[in-house]
């Protein structure tokens, strides 16, 4: 893993996380704006996949276990699309909450991944 | 679903479930690859792991379903079970290191998942005592009557 890309995936999902919970909670219905943060987190982790895929074969292997790695993007990756399924089957104040519960949710799976892939002796 | 049930998972319940839907996802996911990896290091506490990690999702879809009385009493023995295992295994990391201090959703009461193994059970239970089934649906109906 690339840690400026890290850096800005970690800190984008964290910013999105809590502006979709304070946007919930003043209640705010899911919007263009809280929908696309969401977006924008399944963006970088799309990509954070395409870089895990590529970036052993260039010279970055990872020293933690790929697995457990792997495990990790997989389900992070499908937590905003599934937190945006949920915002349109049901357009109150609470969905708005929980797409910033998922994008919190995958700020810190994208740290125990940097984690895993970096420094992870086990 | 019956249509019941419909009510009842609207509001903040819906963030309860997915606080638990969450919660199973990651620790299935963890006792999986440490089944997989490393299942003779520490076999008692990834067993448990596992079982963690099911009795999540058990609790999970009791607490969708729980309109309904036998997935009202299944959401309450999921979630009692949950807040008997993070209080023993959380207790256990400390008094039988060799067996229990390894990472799973319980060690150290729940400590590499913020703390939310052991405040969610709590959550789970108010949520559980404040709908219970037949009370709820009936005010909805009475609400629905009213003109």
């Amino acid at each position: 893993m690339i840690l400026w890309f890290t850096l800005v995936q970690v800190s984008v999902a964290a910013i999105a996380g809590v502006l979709c919970i304070v946007l919930g909670l003043a209640g705010r219905r899911p919007s263009d704006l809280s929908v696309g943060a969401l977006a924008l987190v399944e963006l970088l982790l799309v990509a954070q996949i395409v870089m895990a895929l590529i970036a052993p074969a260039v010279g970055n292997p990872p020293t933690g276990s790929l697995l457990e790695y792997w495990v990790y993007l997989v389900s992070a990756a499908l937590l905003p699309p599934a937190a945006v399924f949920w915002a349109l089957l049901e357009r109150s104040r609470w969905s708005t909450v929980i797409l910033g519960i998922a994008a919190l949710a995958v700020a810190i799976m994208v740290w125990r991944m940097h984690a895993i892939w970096t420094i992870q002796v086990a | 679903m019956s249509s019941p049930a419909r009510p009842r998972m609207t509001g903040i319940g819906r963030v309860l479930v997915i606080v638990y839907a969450i919660m199973a996802l990651a620790a299935t996911g963890r006792s999986f690859v440490q089944i997989v990896r490393s299942f003779d290091e520490a076999p008692l506490a990834y067993t448990l792991s596992a079982l963690a990690a099911g009795v999540y999702i058990l609790a999970t879809l009791a607490l969708v379903f729980a309109g309904s009385p036998r997935w009202y009493r299944v959401a309450w023995i999921a979630i009692v079970f949950e807040l008997v295992g993070v209080l023993l295994v959380g207790t256990l990391t400390f008094v039988l290191p060799e067996l229990f201090a390894h990472p799973t959703v319980w060690s150290w009461f729940g400590a590499g998942y913020l703390f939310i193994p052991l405040v969610l059970p709590f959550f789970g239970l108010w949520w559980l005592i404040t709908h219970r089934p037949g009370t709820r649906v009936a005010e909805v109906e009475s609400a629905a009557v009213a003109p």
